[in-house]
């Protein structure tokens, strides 16, 4: 590597020739043990989410109620656990790739500290009953402006930080980051506009209404997933996956194609959410159509992660973070083959409003983002804090077997349950009766209710696990010196 | 930029992967760098299927907005059409049914099978969805709400009572609601007269007078009780009057909750469902309650 040199103006330390930049960790850190905090909270309030399903009695009046919880779990583990770790992974990778510190240290504070504010004026208000109502939008007028400013400041802290790199380049990753930036800043803006009763109090109006309204909140909620949940932890996937499986990236012509397709398709498929709807059959065509051209642009990036594997493969075998890695690639197929088959109308007229729908967006949720972030944590965590490794390995396999099989019996039980809801709210007798009464179906939910809760359960015990093995990590007194390796297999070399 | 570019003025330019023999592009983040493949071929066709799919798509059905409307597709295929014929084809089961039921007395549908079997059905469906909530899902009712499998009718358990009681309910808003009302004894009678009341009516078959309380609790209820609910507490249908000389109870037979309901009188509610149900699934639902076991 030739010598890096400190730009004017900035606040680097004192030019070594050959020496890396010093990088803001820190703030890395904080960034970090926020998504794990935030992590738990939200799996536990999921646990207590499934509960409430199988067994109302969970349902602690007034605060504790299914209405309440529920965006709070699903702003818990999106925003709160996906939104910090993105955050960190976003600030690491572009201070690396870039070779150069971020821009602003003190922007990146204010970011840290201002979306944990963010995210408690978010929580509390739900609990208090305050909500638009908006899916994935709930927060409240002022909660979002306050949202806005600090966007604004991650978005210019992140190009600018791009704009000082010492690389001519930008690394892919870089990409999905920035795209998953701005979009979701678009995202944010025009789903929210809306006019408060009052500016002492916390309710406030839509500007959009009817069917429109609804048009532009699954537009906004489909690109939520799109842009926040795919393109921004496909960002972390392309630094992370190489990183561990010290390896190329397979396809860097496979990279552009599918970051443009990706970006470009995902936009329009936010009609899919609304078939059969009062929204118009052309727009319905169009939400369709577009998700399933989206299939193979999605599939790029499972593609080019799991290739970059190629000539690695044997590491598989006993390096359970990259276990975690590909194991989230898999289910991002899975999910993004889904997703696709569940727009084509005849499938959604199945699928729609039904348990399947909670199972597909809980593998992709589950098995997608909370793994490939558990594997960049599991890389991260020693990375930063100066250890040689994580406290234990072994703990690492543990965590990534539990919480496999509370995924599969998460999604098995959703996808049993969702078609049978389906098939039985259809059904009609030979005399043109319904056949079962909805309180039938909400029966035969009960046994799948129950193991989804298993499921749960299981995954958050598999969180707790990993939040031990990185507080002894980071408490780890002195370093620990690698295990050698069994006579028996070194005998088999 | 003052770094030197692989590749792009750097002598050493792309070098090759070892393990794959692939050539980088040349750049390198951070220790990471790139493999120049081609985007695999089986990925480009099936996505090159997919998007011919989606054209054919909006070829067939309705797709693309234009400046005074939309494309129509091939064959003007439209949601709603589509709803029409599925529930025209549900409807078309049901029609000639409906019809025959809506002419049919109560009697006409109990002496045609299968029209009964069609009234049955479909008032099952109507009791599922809007009377399981109190009544139970078989019908077996809970504390306040009747069972309605037994032979105990407050307001007549013949068919077309079943189907006024639907109608009117039970101290509902309906202006001919059955308004039975039992006056609270609490204000009339002395705790000591209720109790005793309440060992009368809680064992009023009893052959030998058992004790002192209950031969009071007699005197008590021909003086205050048996206007409404007969001299054997045999009840009043006309009047809503429950009986109470058999084992059949809507809150409780024991002796606390007699004194309870004697002293404060009790006051459930049934919603009058000819504000909310057609004609014909009153008369379906009455028809299905009816054969439920204790029609008379």
């Amino acid at each position: 590597m030739s010598t890096v040199q400190p730009t004017a103006g900035t606040d680097f330390p004192a030019p070594v020739a050959a020496a890396p930049p010093r990088y803001d960790e820190t703030i890395l850190k904080y960034f970090t043990i926020a998504a794990m905090f935030w992590a738990i909270a939200g799996f536990a309030v999921g646990v207590l989410l499934a509960l409430q399903m199988a067994f109302p009695a969970f349902n602690l009046e007034p605060y504790l109620t299914f209405g309440r919880v529920r965006p709070l779990h699903t702003s818990a583990v999106i925003f709160a656990f996906g939104g910090n770790i993105l955050f960190a992974t976003s600030y690491h990778v572009v201070q690396r790739t870039c070779q150069t510190r971020l821009f602003s240290t003190k922007m990146a504070w204010f970011h840290f500290w201002g979306y944990q504010a963010f995210i408690l004026m978010a929580g509390l208000g739900y609990l208090f009953g305050v909500t638009q109502g908006k899916e994935y939008a709930e927060p409240e007028w002022y909660a979002d402006l306050w949202l806005t400013v600090v966007w604004v400041v991650y978005l210019v802290n992140y190009l600018m930080t791009l704009t000082r790199r010492k690389e001519k380049h930008i690394y892919v990753a870089n990409w999905f980051f920035l795209s998953f930036i701005v979009t979701v800043a678009i995202l944010h803006l025009c789903n929210n506009v809306s006019l408060p009763v009052s500016f002492v109090g916390v309710k406030s109006y839509s500007l959009w209404a009817g069917v429109q309204s609804a048009l532009i909140q699954w537009w906004y909620g489909h690109n939520a997933v799109g842009f926040f949940l795919t393109a921004g932890f496909l960002g972390m996937m392309y630094y992370y996956v190489p990183k561990q499986a010290d390896r190329p990236v397979y396809s860097y012509r496979l990279s552009i194609i599918h970051f443009w397709s990706l970006i470009f398709i995902y936009i329009w498929a936010g009609p899919h959410h609304l078939l059969y709807t009062s929204l118009p059959d052309w727009a319905q065509t169009l939400g369709m159509t577009f998700s399933i051209m989206l299939w193979m642009p999605s599939w790029g990036g499972m593609i080019n992660g799991v290739m970059t594997l190629s000539g690695a493969w044997h590491k598989l075998r006993d390096d359970p973070i990259l276990q975690f890695m590909i194991i989230a690639l898999a289910f991002y197929g899975m999910s993004t083959f889904e997703g696709p088959l569940m727009s084509i109308k005849t499938v959604n007229a199945l699928s729609h409003y039904t348990n399947w729908t909670v199972g597909h967006v809980h593998a992709g949720a589950l098995g997608w983002v909370a793994y490939i972030s558990f594997g960049a944590i599991y890389y991260l965590v020693p990375h930063l804090w100066k250890k040689p490794a994580m406290f234990s390995k072994g703990l690492i396999s543990v965590h990534l077997w539990i919480s496999t099989v509370g995924i599969v019996l998460y999604i098995t039980s959703m996808w049993v349950a969702g078609i049978m809801q389906g098939l039985m709210w259809r059904a009609y007798d030979e005399m043109g009766f319904l056949t079962y009464s909805f309180v039938e179906v909400v029966q035969a939910m009960h046994p799948y209710y129950i193991i989804r809760a298993l499921g749960g359960l299981l995954f958050l015990t598999g969180g707790l696990i990993m939040v031990w093995n990185i507080w002894r990590t980071i408490n780890e007194p002195k370093p620990r010196v690698a295990r050698p390796a069994k006579p028996t297999l070194a005998a088999a070399e | 930029m003052t770094k030197d570019h692989k590749g792009e003025g750097n002598p050493s330019g792309p070098e090759v992967d070892e393990v794959s023999g692939i050539q980088t592009t040349g750049h390198e983040w951070d220790g990471l760098r790139e493999l120049d493949n081609p985007a695999p071929r089986w990925w480009l066709i099936v996505w090159m299927v997919s998007i011919v799919f989606a054209v054919g798509y909006w070829v067939i059905y309705p797709a693309w907005p234009t400046l005074g409307g939309h494309t129509k597709g091939l064959f003007g295929w439209t949601q709603f059409e589509k709803l029409k014929v599925e529930q025209g084809e549900i409807f078309a089961r049901q029609r000639e049914h409906r019809r025959k039921f809506h002419a049919a007395s109560f009697e006409q549908v109990n002496q045609d099978p299968a029209l009964f079997e069609f009234a049955r059905a479909g008032g099952a469906v109507v009791f599922k969805e809007n009377c399981v909530a109190c009544h139970g899902a078989g019908g077996e009712g809970r504390k306040g709400y009747p069972n309605l499998n037994d032979d105990d009718w407050l307001f007549g358990g013949a068919v077309g009572d079943i189907y006024r009681t639907i109608q009117v309910g039970s101290r509902s808003t309906h202006v001919d609601t059955h308004a039975a009302m039992m006056p609270a004894f609490g204000a009339m009678l002395k705790p000591q007269e209720i109790d005793d009341l309440a060992t009368y009516v809680g064992s009023m078959n009893a052959s030998q007078p058992p004790s002192v309380a209950w031969t009071n609790g007699r005197v008590l209820f021909e003086t205050n009780c048996v206007s409404c609910h007969g001299a054997m507490g045999e009840g009043n249908r006309a009047l809503g009057a429950p009986q109470l000389n058999d084992a059949i109870w809507l809150y409780g037979g024991d002796h606390d909750t007699l004194v309870q309901s004697i002293t404060k009188s009790r006051a459930g509610v049934m919603p009058a469902w000819e504000q909310r149900l057609s004609v014909d699934d009153q008369r379906m639902v009455a028809v299905y309650v009816h054969s439920l076991g204790g029609g008379e």
